[in-house]
């Protein structure tokens, strides 16, 4: 029993001090973000702000082209995560449940370009991108990102687990393949779905490297890349930066708490069980 | 009204080495209840969904009514199929389950929900109507996948092992509903099971498969008194035949000779059993035919057979008696005894073998010989 206590105490210990490696910078930033002085890193570091202000958050809107950096990054991830369920569903049951020619091959290719860091890609991608004219346009910023292997793969992987039995019953009664897809499959997959949702559009929200490679001008900037684009060599608002910082990341915090269960289920449970 | 034809039908799985249903043939008729049985991995459920349509079929062909069903995808097939896993739709409640085969045949609205209620009460679901499958009990749900393949009221209804995920008693008790349901329904019915029990009791012919070949297809008393084979005749029935391995010999009239039994063939199986002298055989007797000299005076039995008593196993009505011959501890073999008899373990006795139920097999293709 004593020693069962010990544990609890040990792990307990463990995963707080996890918890504040990750959750510490976070609450820095939050009261920074709050401080009327502009000078956060002056020594000695304050972890409270001495004077308490609202201001940075209304400058955010005020002083930046936040509305505009906001309307672009909504644009990009909601079209992104749309489409990264849609394709990724109909591509993962393809590649479950359809038997074509190259089905193995085509799905390995998809797979082995996983390998390739995407840093290497980053080139290639730019330069047919802009052979299209798509250099710092909505479609340049959108259409990489339309469909993920990593999300295909997923979904491959969870249909697989639905019985077979099911999609035969559905033939017996009198289903196409699409309306098996479209009727059976995706209603019970839901959970495999939000986690494709999720995760696509955690990864499009946050998104940092592409936009920087691929908009120039301020108008067409993500609001991740918006946000750096305020820390210049000279002079930093460091107070401005961390607001409109904690802003971006309230839609992910969001979506996290209230999705919760489905992170967690995700992709662990086929909901097929019983 | 539905006969089904099956002709040289052929299944090779892509990239298998051989076969997996080979050369089979089959006449089913009208409002016949057919039980596909073997082992498992024969080939059952593969010839099952060859004449659903949900496996191609490699050569040969199917006929319903006497067409030509090959090329024809499931739904046009007028069938209807119960999986062993009930394979119900889980996010749809029963009623809508029952229903969906009936949505997409674009019936009208108020036709379904008679049509469903009518089956639903038939079975005794139609309190489950607003159900999902989680919430059931795995009885309920096979009712409820029977459900969903009368509502079409189809030609031929094929079921895949529909009772093996139950319990025993709620399977004896499936057993006769569905027995129940085949006479309402008139419809022509391919079973599958690998319980030979199930099989024996619920078909009106059963087809026994092994390795992908038909074994016998005829009527089950058949099956259990003229099976065609050692296979058959080891498969159907329980406890199951006993085999000794011997040889026919010529001595003053034709015998059967193995290491610890020698008996004089009976006059009747002689002629059958001349082109057999000198060479190898099975004799199979089953342990149901096995009778205690000192108690059967009645019967016309083989000559003493005499026996050691290895174990014995009452079940209640009867025992069943484990013993091997003396001189051949090897071979072990059962018979099926009164239970008002009781047998020591380690006690010789003296058998007989109805001479009616006498069997013999050839070693080599393992045919019936007599
Ligand atoms: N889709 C398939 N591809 C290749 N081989 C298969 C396939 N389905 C079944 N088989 C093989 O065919 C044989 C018969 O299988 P099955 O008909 O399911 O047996 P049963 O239902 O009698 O247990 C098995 O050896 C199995 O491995
Ligand atoms: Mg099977």
């Amino acid at each position: 029993m004593k020693q069962l206590k010990v544990q609890k105490i040990v792990f307990f210990g463990i995963l707080g001090l996890a918890t504040l490696i990750y959750i510490g910078p976070f609450l820095f930033s939050l009261s920074i973000s709050f401080n009327a002085d502009k000078d956060v890193f002056e020594w000695p570091i304050k972890l409270f702000p001495e004077r308490f202000t609202l201001d940075n958050y209304k400058n955010v809107w005020k002083e930046l082209p936040f509305g505009k950096w906001l309307f672009n990054s909504v644009l990009v991830t909601l079209i992104q995560t749309v489409s990264n369920v849609f394709f990724s569903a109909l591509a993962g049951f393809a590649f479950a449940r359809l038997e074509f020619k190259g089905r193995k091959l085509i799905f390995g290719l998809l797979l082995s370009s996983l390998m390739i860091p995407g840093i290497i890609l980053l080139v290639p991608k730019f330069i047919i991108l802009n052979e299209f004219q798509l250099i710092n346009s909505y479609g340049g910023l959108i259409i990489p990102g339309l469909v993920g292997v990593t999300n295909i793969f997923l979904m491959k992987q969870f249909f697989e687990t639905i019985p077979k039995d099911l999609e035969q019953a559905a033939l017996i009664d009198g289903c196409s393949y699409f309306r098996i897809f479209w009727q059976i499959f995706l209603p019970i997959s839901k959970p495999a779905l939000a986690a494709v949702a999720i995760y696509t559009f955690q990864g499009s929200w946050n998104e940092f490297l592409w936009p920087v490679i691929v908009t120039y001008t301020e108008d067409m900037y993500t609001l991740p890349l918006g946000m750096a684009s305020l820390r210049t060599e000279l002079l930093t608002d460091w107070p401005l930066l961390m607001a409109g910082t904690i802003l971006i990341s309230l839609p992910t915090l969001m979506i996290f708490i209230v999705f919760q269960r489905y992170f967690v289920q995700g992709v662990a449970s086929s909901g097929l069980k019983g | 009204m539905a006969t089904i034809a099956v002709k040289d039908l052929e299944k090779v799985f892509p990239g298998a080495e051989s076969a997996t249903i080979k050369n089979a043939n089959l006449n089913i008729k009208d409002k016949e209840f057919i039980v596909l049985v073997g082992p498992s991995g024969c080939g059952k459920s593969t010839l099952l969904r060859m004449i659903a349509g949900l496996e191609e079929i490699s050569d040969g062909e199917l006929q319903i009514n006497g067409e030509r069903m090959n090329e024809l995808s499931p739904k046009d097939r007028d069938i209807a199929m119960v999986f062993q896993n009930y394979a119900l739709y889980p996010h749809m409640t029963v009623f809508d389950n029952m229903a969906f085969g009936l949505k997409l045949r674009k019936t009208p609205k108020d036709e379904i929900k008679q049509k469903v209620e009518h089956a639903a009460k038939v079975l005794g679901i139609t309190h489950l109507l607003d159900r999902r499958p989680k919430d059931m009990s795995g009885g309920q749900r096979q009712r409820v996948a029977i459900g969903r393949s009368i509502v079409r009221n189809p030609k031929v209804f094929l079921f895949d092992e529909p009772l093996s995920n139950l319990d025993a008693k709620l399977r004896v008790q499936m057993r006769a509903e569905i027995k129940k349901l085949h006479r309402q329904l008139d419809a022509t019915i391919v079973y599958v099971t690998h319980d030979q029990i199930e099989a024996m009791t619920m078909g009106d012919r059963i087809v026994v498969l092994k390795d992908g070949i038909v074994q016998q297809f005829d009527t089950p008393m058949n099956l259990f008194n003229n099976p065609q084979n050692k296979f058959v005749a080891g498969f159907i029935g329980s406890p199951s035949m006993n085999f000794l391995p011997g040889k026919v010999i010529q001595k003053e009239e034709a015998t059967f000779k193995s290491k610890s039994l020698e008996f004089a063939i009976p006059k009747d199986l002689r002629p059958g059993l001349k082109p057999y002298i000198g060479k190898e055989v099975f004799f199979g007797f089953r342990p149901e035919y096995i009778y205690d000299k000192q108690f059967e005076k009645s019967k016309r039995l083989s000559e003493n057979m005499e026996i050691v008593v290895d174990s014995v196993e009452p079940i209640g009505s009867e025992t069943f008696v484990y013993f091997h011959f003396i001189g051949n501890p090897e071979h072990s073999f059962c018979f099926r005894s009164d239970s008002q008899f009781s047998y020591g373990i380690g006690s010789e006795i003296c058998i007989g073998v109805d001479i009616e139920r006498l069997r013999f097999f050839d070693k080599e293709t393992e045919k019936r010989i007599m």
